[in-house]
């Protein structure tokens, strides 16, 4: 079934009427309609806070809501509960992830089957190896989830709705940690539910994939549908404009700049894995040079993490005459020392590693940045306060307060902080994980000037992302991280996504091995 | 050292090894799904003294039994109630059923002390029992030992092998998620902790019905402590459990046997090598940090509410 005939059908697979949800002090969903056919892909869109999760949550039977009605098939129903949700055939992608770490792909994906579906299926772990193959998911049944990469969970989460047969599929942000030939092999998965009749609500920050695979859109801002529209007949920067009013300048195109001298320098850097399942980090080199942005690009688990740790110095480990900042050894030195020397880093997980969750704005800007604040011992919290609110104001932070808990912020939100948090201490280079991941458009684009303003100001910012149009839009020079190995780096503007693909995908090791 | 003694060690240790073999099979379930219940003792406690007053009362060993798990059951599902339901302090509350079940037994068995009933009679299994050696030491024993030995294999199976298992160890780990894909989070946690009181109620009673079978103030001696101590070190495998409790009975018995054999060192020296042994032992074996974080169920002593999402 295509976009066109969709509408054959007169019974839509899913209606919402009027659907309104009110949270203390906030109005998450204020009479929202619509509908889903058959087959259709609709996008659901609008910034963080906008009210999209608490309008999924809604038909996956997570949150009640206080007025409207749910029809499925036409019948009106009261979706009472996630078990009742995947009763009727409604299978949901989580944005935060609902997987189990202790346990096997195969025994996560067992825990959602009833024992009838289990019957029916028969060797399970023989089921996801063909679906896996089928898709090109290259999900192991047998690995532990807490060895598997963010983007390979995502993927387990995706091959758990696809061993249920579903009939309505939600998907919170699928693509942000796909390859771009992956992000294309998930749009064929997609195309192929579609045409076997599945609907698919699909929620994503990237324009050009709402305009590329969606039938239709729905817009969402402050709780209520804004505007409707067919994404093939729109371009992204007219959904942008639609989604946040008008202050969007998607893709503007950033001056490109050039580096000068080199201040972090890796010579042959190699490190065995740590974890069982990590990545060994061989030879790795680079030169990043003052005022640039080295942009590296790679899916998850190839070694990502394992370079930002050996570089931030959390790996603890002593690397004799590897590693270089501002000519200055440091492969010995610990994260702290690094720090002190002008290294600072942002890393992927905002809540955990970026910031305490239970602790408070003014707590967690101490935490990296206690210097200016602490004399003989004692911290002046008045003026760690109001530096705070500073940058709270300065960053555009939506919050309570420099008193609100970590843990309360919106993902896009308590990144901003963080991010601004690293910035304001003038870093001689800043490591940025991941820096827009489940951010919205409006918080990534504030992420992003506040990135290209400290290039500006001279400090070498390396740029580690799965976001591949992010890093054209922003990184100086590229390369691609492929199984530990670093591909070789080449200008942004002398390459294409199609060679940074090949190299995400290690084209480039068999010709380095044959010239070494 | 003859063959006769070594015989009787065996036999002993299995003895001494059972209660808190069957106490920490009920915690390691309980924390599994997430809930720690520092109660075991007070549990236990009260097992005991109700089994035994249930035993003298009626005559009948297996109203003991009954009594002693309904009575840990209950005091289960009172500790539930609070942290599960009103989302107390697991600790606190835990504390607080410890002490209140030393003050209640020693108030409710006040009677009954110096009062004496016949314990459970041996069970030799046929053919078995007549190996030499260990025939005598591990086939003749009553029928609780035979019983724990047959939780640990049921137990194992059912963690290791079963959905029943599955789903447990999804609600220790990440309960907002559990809920998420329809497991009833509450309502495993629930059955966890009153299997865990049953099974502490049980190790209770085997103290007053079998190993001594009298009553006396504080007759448990901290066992529900060690129990607690053991589930941690074992890495909640059940196997390393029933080795650590073996263990303990273990080193229960050679303290007093190295006493016997006059060695000069203080007695009260020589009474802490079971403890000693027991924790040294179960920290070596549980060494490899990247097994233990497999098996620690991560969500331990947090409390779930499932109006709140992550």
């Amino acid at each position: 079934m295509s976009a066109t005939n969709t509408t054959t059908d007169n019974t839509p697979r899913l209606a919402l009427a009027n659907i309104t949800k009110q949270y203390p002090g906030c109005l998450a969903n204020d009479h929202i309609s619509l509908s889903l056919e058959p087959g259709e892909i609709h996008a659901l869109l609008g910034e963080n806070g906008a009210g999209k999760s608490t309008l999924v949550k809604t038909i996956y039977g997570i949150v009640a809501p206080d007025k409207g009605t749910i029809f499925w098939n036409g019948r009106p129903v009261e979706i009472r509960s996630p078990a009742h949700a995947r009763d009727l055939g409604i299978g949901m992608v989580f944005q935060h992830f609902s997987l189990f770490e202790t346990l096997t792909v195969k025994q996560n994906i067992e825990l959602c089957l009833t024992p009838a579906q289990l019957h029916e299926i028969g060797d399970l772990a023989k089921r996801i190896r063909e679906l896996s193959d089928h898709y090109q998911l290259n999900v192991d049944p047998e690995r532990y989830v807490h060895s598997l990469s963010i983007g390979e969970r995502q993927r387990v989460e995706i091959m758990r709705c696809l061993v249920q047969s579903v009939s309505l599929l939600i998907l919170d942000e699928p693509t942000s940690v796909l390859t771009p030939q992956e992000v294309e092999g998930l749009f064929r998965i997609m195309r192929t539910l579609s045409a076997e009749g599945c609907s698919i609500l699909f929620i994503s920050h990237k324009l050009n994939e709402v305009t590329e695979v969606c039938h239709h859109a729905t817009i969402l801002r402050g709780g209520k549908v804004i505007d409707t529209c067919v994404p093939s007949e729109e371009t992204p920067n007219s959904i942008a404009k639609m989604m946040v009013g008008d202050l969007a300048e998607q893709d503007a195109g950033y001056r490109k700049a050039q580096g000068t001298k080199p201040v972090l320098v890796s010579k042959g850097l190699s490190l065995s894995a740590k974890q069982p399942f990590g990545t060994s980090l061989k030879n790795i080199n680079f030169e990043l040079k003052a005022g640039e942005i080295l942009g590296i690009a790679g899916v998850a688990g190839n070694g990502q993490d394992e370079l930002m740790a050996a570089i931030s110095g959390e790996d603890g480990r002593p690397l004799a005459n590897v590693l270089f900042l501002d000519g200055t050894e440091i492969g010995r030195a610990n994260a702290g020392k690094r720090r002190r020397l002008g290294l600072t880093y942002v890393p992927e997980e905002r809540l955990g590693r970026g910031a305490v969750p239970e602790m408070s704005l003014t707590e967690n800007m101490l935490l990296t940045n206690h210097k200016p604040f602490v004399k003989h011992g004692w911290v002046n919290w008045q003026q760690a306060k109001s530096y705070t609110q500073g940058l709270i104001e300065r960053f555009r932070v939506k919050c309570h307060g420099d008193h609100s808990e970590a843990r309360s912020l919106s993902g896009g939100n308590l990144q901003k902080f963080i991010v601004g948090r690293e910035i304001e201490q003038e870093p001689k280079v800043l490591m940025c994980s991941h820096p827009t991941w489940g951010v919205d458009v409006g918080a990534a684009l504030a992420i992003h000037q506040a990135l290209l303003e400290l290039r500006d100001q001279g400090a070498a910012i390396l740029l580690i992302s799965e976001d591949i149009d992010e890093l054209f839009l922003l990184a100086d020079r590229m390369g691609a991280l492929c199984d530990g190995h670093l591909s070789p780096i080449v200008a942004t503007e002398s390459t294409s996504i199609e060679q940074i693909g090949e190299w995400m995908a290690g084209t480039f090791i068999d010709i380095e091995a044959a010239n070494p | 050292m003859d063959i006769e003694l070594l015989t009787q060690i065996l036999f002993a240790a299995i003895k001494t090894g059972t209660p808190l073999l069957l106490v920490a099979l009920g915690e390691v379930i309980c924390e599994k799904s997430g809930i720690l219940n520092l109660g075991q003792e007070g549990m236990m406690l009260m097992g005991a003294v109700v089994g035994f007053m249930a035993v003298v009362a009626t005559g009948s060993l297996g109203m003991g039994i009954l009594g002693a798990v309904l009575i840990g059951s209950l005091m289960s599902l009172l500790f539930g109630f609070l942290v599960i339901h009103i989302g107390a302090n697991q600790v606190a509350t835990g504390l607080a059923l410890t002490i209140f079940g030393t003050g209640l037994s020693a108030f409710i068995g006040s009677g009954v002390v110096g009062q004496t009933i016949q314990g459970f009679k041996q069970l030799p299994i046929p053919y078995l029992v007549d190996i030499p050696v260990i025939g005598p030491a591990l086939f003749n024993h009553d029928i609780l030992v035979y019983s724990a030995v047959l939780a640990c294999f049921i137990l194992a199976w059912i963690v290791n092998k079963t959905r029943i298992g599955l789903t447990l160890k999804a609600v220790g780990e990440n309960p907002h998620a559990a809920n998420a894909i329809g497991i009833k989070v509450l309502r495993v946690r629930y059955l966890a902790v009153m299997f865990g009181g049953a099974m502490a109620g049980l190790g209770g009673a085997y103290m007053s019905l079998v190993y001594t079978p009298m009553w006396v103030e504080n007759i448990t001696a901290g066992r529900g402590w060690i129990a607690l101590a053991l589930v941690v070190f074992a890495s909640w495998r059940i196997g390393n459990i029933a080795l650590g409790a073996y263990l303990f009975g273990m080193a229960s018995i050679l303290h007093l046997v190295l006493q016997g054999l006059g060695w000069s060192i203080s007695p009260n020296l020589l009474a802490m090598l079971p403890y000693v042994a027991t924790v040294v032992v179960m920290v070596i074996i549980s060494a490899d940090h990247f097994k233990e974080k497999l098996l620690a169920p991560r969500s331990l002593g947090k409390p779930f509410d499932p109006r709140q999402m992550a």
